[in-house]
Parts: structure tokens; sequence; C-alpha cells
């Protein structure tokens, strides 16, 4: 076999496998989103965008990302220089903080119901100490910021492991003489974290937040636990069109929609914090 | 906490030490912040269903194995575990056995083509994968493998292809070439180096991506839902049951999806670090 032949083989499996179920589909989802059956039409996107609902869960997705984003941001810094710093038990704390990454959006959801529910946690826990004489019930359309708070915190409580991860390898690449120099120069540990942290980790938090922001349009699962139908957000928007109205067209116009979003959210935040060439560790 | 003990504090600072204490209960407060909300998940998932439904709630099990046996006892419950089970072995199988090679080629050979084959790879990580089961539910319908446990696996190694790439890159990156040299001019052809002498270097690492690709199609939701009507995973019957099923079921539901996560995360943490590094760049 001719060896310069080699590596196309042996890529050639995933190129055909991604060709077939990763770029051919979006080609399918456009045509399935332009077209009524007989030629080229914006009539799906059109029915999408003016029902009552789109402008609410467009409001509602965007909020969430807004709401999340930022904290989950903070926190995986925080935790990522605790971990830094420590120096026994690093795999343990480190094992317990990334044990929501292998959990399912739909079980977040549902074991922050166990909290929020009528006779859940919180309620027992307002009951026990005397705050409330009978249980609330926080997830009903009467009260929609406890939902949004619901939604939020099991957004960030399931979510925040994965940019940590990301900012722990990344923090794990800057070499430790950076940090040598600084302490030198009578650099505080805020200083440090500021001037060599911040800067060094730029691939890391591009990669962490690219990843997290388009989780953040996907959310689905997390809220049809929680808020069901009294939160509407695009995902779920799009689950309703292509399970309970039947409307593929539409389904497909909802998704082009978020697909939009992300891409430009992404190119965005490759901006923003891009690396200037050359500049590597 | 282990943690809690790191180094010798100095007696005569006593900011550093106020210091200490903050930084300790920052630790602990953040393990509990993670773990809290998994206990409470326990306490229902080993209630009674009438102590899942009562107020206030015990913060103490009673290790009722009432929810788990109403869980195992529902209808369709079983069948849909199985097939989740199913769905993820086989994306696991397929995962490992597309992407490895393309992980290998990356590591060992400069080829025309290599970036833009990467570009391809990441490029994966900056759309909603999900969204994709909406055009692919039309093109099973067609090739007639719709609500098959095959045809959702397909979905689900797409999610795991590139980690898969990326993972085994890594793993083959991490072993000298030079080894696989020796085992060449020890009589070894490419075939019989690469299965005595790589192989049982990669393997652990392999298990962990293996295992990886099976946490994500464990854990999918959106695709699930949408391309399975019959043979449902269990996160797609949990969903589609959201609004009817009864408390104890969903929290025993949600208990379950947790338990195989937990462990999976524990046998892979290793390589969660070394897996995202690389993906950084």
């Amino acid at each position: 076999m001719n060896p310069r032949l080699l590596p196309y083989i042996l890529i050639l499996p995933v190129t055909l496998f991604l060709c077939l179920f990763f770029l051919y589909p979006f080609v399918l989802v456009a045509q399935q989103a332009f077209s009524n059956g007989s030629g080229f039409t914006l009539t799906n996107f059109r029915d999408v965008t003016e029902h009552w609902k789109f402008p609410i869960s467009l409001k509602n997705t965007f909020l969430l990302a807004l709401a999340v984003v930022p904290i989950q941001l903070a926190l995986s810094l925080l935790m990522a220089t605790m971990v830094t710093k420590m120096k026994k038990g690093r795999d343990l704390i480190l094992y317990i903080w990334t044990i929501p990454l292998g959990i399912s959006d739909l079980a977040a959801g549902i074991i922050w119901l166990a909290i929020f529910e009528q006779s859940g946690f919180l309620n027992s826990m307002m009951g026990g100490l005397g705050l409330i004489d009978s249980p609330t019930n926080f997830l009903s359309y009467q009260s929609p910021v406890m939902v949004f708070v619901a939604i939020m915190l099991a957004e960030i409580w399931r979510a925040t492991a994965i940019m940590l991860v990301i900012l722990v390898a990344g923090i794990g690449l800057i070499p430790k003489e950076y940090y040598e120099a600084g302490e030198v120069f009578g650099a505080t540990p805020w200083q440090r974290f500021l001037k060599i942290t911040l800067p060094m980790l730029r691939p890391s938090l591009q990669t962490a937040l690219v990843l997290r922001v388009i989780l953040a349009f996907e959310v689905f699962a997390v809220v049809q636990a929680l808020g069901g139908t009294l939160f509407p957000v695009l995902m779920g928007e799009t689950y309703a069109y292509q399970f309970e109205l039947l409307n593929g067209g539409a389904a497909a116009a909802i998704a082009l929609i978020i697909l939009a979003i992300s891409i430009t959210f992404t190119l965005i935040i490759m901006r923003a914090l891009r690396v200037p060439k050359g500049a590597t560790i | 906490m282990t943690a809690a003990t790191t180094d010798v504090v100095d007696p005569g600072q006593d900011t550093r030490k106020a210091g200490r204490y903050v930084y300790i209960t920052a630790v602990v407060l953040l393990c509990a912040w993670v773990l809290v909300p998994l206990y409470f998940l326990l306490i229902n998932t080993l209630s009674s269903p009438e102590a899942v439904n009562s107020y206030p709630k015990s913060f103490i099990p009673e290790f009722d194995l009432g929810s788990l046996t109403f869980f195992a006892g529902f209808e369709g419950i079983l069948t849909a575990l199985k097939n989740s089970i199913l769905v993820a072995a086989l994306t696991m199988v397929m995962s490992i056995l597309i992407g490895a090679p393309a992980g290998y080629a990356l590591s060992r050979f400069e080829f025309r083509g290599k970036e833009l084959f990467r570009l391809l790879i990441l490029l994966t990580r900056a759309f909603p994968l999900p969204l994709l089961a909406l055009p692919l539910a039309v093109m099973f319908i067609r090739t007639g493998i719709d609500d098959t446990v095959f045809g959702l696996a397909l979905v689900h190694t797409t999610l795991a292809i590139p980690f898969a790439v990326l993972i085994t890159f890594s793993l083959f990156s991490g072993i000298p070439i030079e080894l696989e040299e020796a085992a060449w001019t020890l009589g070894c052809n490419r075939v019989t180096a690469f299965q005595k002498v790589i192989l049982p270097l990669v393997l652990p690492g392999i298990t962990a991506s293996a295992i990886f690709a099976f946490v994500i199609s464990w854990n999918e939701v959106f695709a699930a839902a949408v391309l399975t009507i019959e043979n449902r995973t269990l996160t797609a019957f949990l969903l589609q049951n959201l609004d009817t099923s009864p408390l104890h079921l969903k929290f025993a539901g949600g208990f379950i999806l947790v338990v195989p996560a937990l462990i999976f995360i524990f046998a892979v943490r290793k390589y969660l670090f070394a897996m995202w590094g690389i993906a950084n760049r």
C-alpha cells in the first residue's frame, strides 16, 4: 500500500460520516425551512416569527443566557484558580466539582424540581425554620420570577463544570515561570490573576465561552422539567412544532434561527477573544 | 473534607490565616453546592411514593424501595432503559471505530488537507448538533431506519466523534514515534507494531474516551425525543411523560439517569483535563 495514501484512508471514515450526518443535514434543514413542497418560500419563517410565542421564547432564551453565562464564567474562573492553589485533596475536589459534567440536562431539571416543587425541599426547609405556614407553589404561572430563578440555578449548577474543566486544563498550560517572575517583581495575587492568568487563558476562555453560549441557546430539557410551558424557549418551540403541531417546515425554520444566533455569537466570541498571531504559550 | 487541612499555617500571620479560612469555607460551600441537590434526589429516590408526595419532607432517606419498584414496574420503562443502553453502546463502538483511526492519522502524519480536516472536526463544536435530528428524521424515514436504535446511535455518534478524534489524537501524540520505529526494525510491520506496541499503551485512554461517548449518548435528550417514538430511550420517555407522570417516577428516573454518569465520570476523571487541554488548540 502506498504510505502516502495511508493518512487519507485513516481519516476517510470520519470525513464521510461527518459529511453525511453533519454537513448534509444542514442542507436538508435549510431546504425544509425554505420550501413548502413546491418551491422557495419564506412562509415558514413568517409563520414562526408572527406566532405570539416567538418573541417571548426568543426573549426568554436570551435572558437566560445573559443571566447564566456571566455567573458561570466568574464561578468557573474562581473554582479553577482555587483548584490550582490546592495541594492536598485536589483530585477529590475536582471530581466533586466536575460531577455535573456527566449529568444530563433532563436529570438536572428533575434534581432542581425536587427542591422547588410544592412539597419539595425548599418549602420543607422554610417550613421547618418557621418562615412560612403552608408550602407555596413556586413553579406556577403566578410566580414567573421563581420559575426563572429555578431554571437559572439548575443551569448554573449543571453547566459550570464544562467551563471549569476547560479552564483548569488551560491554566495547567501556563508556564509557572511567569508567576514566579510576577512574584519576584512584587505582583499581588490579584495582579498576577489579571496580568498573567487572564491574558494567557484567552484560548481556553474562547473555547469555554463558545461551547457554553451554544449550549445556552440549546437549553431545553431543564426548562421542560421545571417550567414546562410556563417558560417557552426557542428549542422547546422547535420541539412543539415538530411534535404537537406536526409542522416540520416551521420546526426547521426555528432550527435555522437558533443556528444563526449560535453562529453569530461564536463569531463574536472568537473575535473578541482572538489570540494574536504568533502569540502562543 | 480532606482538602481543608492543606499546608502548614504560619502562626504569626493573622490575615493569611483568615484568608485561609475564607478559602476553605469557599471550597466546602462549592462542594456542598454540587452535592446537596444530588443528596435531595437520593432522598426522594429512596423514599416511598407517599413520602415523596408528602409535606414536609424528611431530610434523611427512609430507605424504602417503593419509588424504585414503582419505576421498574411502570409500563415501558424497562424497554426504554434497554434502548438507552443499546444506543449508548452502539454510539460508543461506532465513535471509537470511526474516530480512533483519524486520531492516529492526525498524530502521526503530515498530509495535505490536514488543517481542513481539523477545521471540520472543530466546526462541529460550534453548532447546536441536536438540531440536526430534525432533518435526519426525514432522511431516516426515507431510508427506513426511523425510530430505530441504530438511527439514533448515528446521530449520537456525530455528537461523540469530535471528542473521540481529539482524545485519541492526544493519546497517540503522547506516545513517541520512536517506539513504533523500534518495532519496525525488529521485524514488525505497521499493523503488528500497532497491535503489539501502541495498542496496549493507549487502551486505557481509548476506554476512557469510549466511556465518554457512552455518557454523551446516555444523557442526550432532544435528538432522542425527536427520533424515537416506539423505541424511546429513557431520556425521551421521561421527557414525554413529564406532564403526566407522578413525582416519584420522575425522581426515580432522574436517579437512574444520574448513577451511571457519576460512575463514568469517576472512571474517566484522569483524562477529562487532558482531553479539554488539547481541545483548546
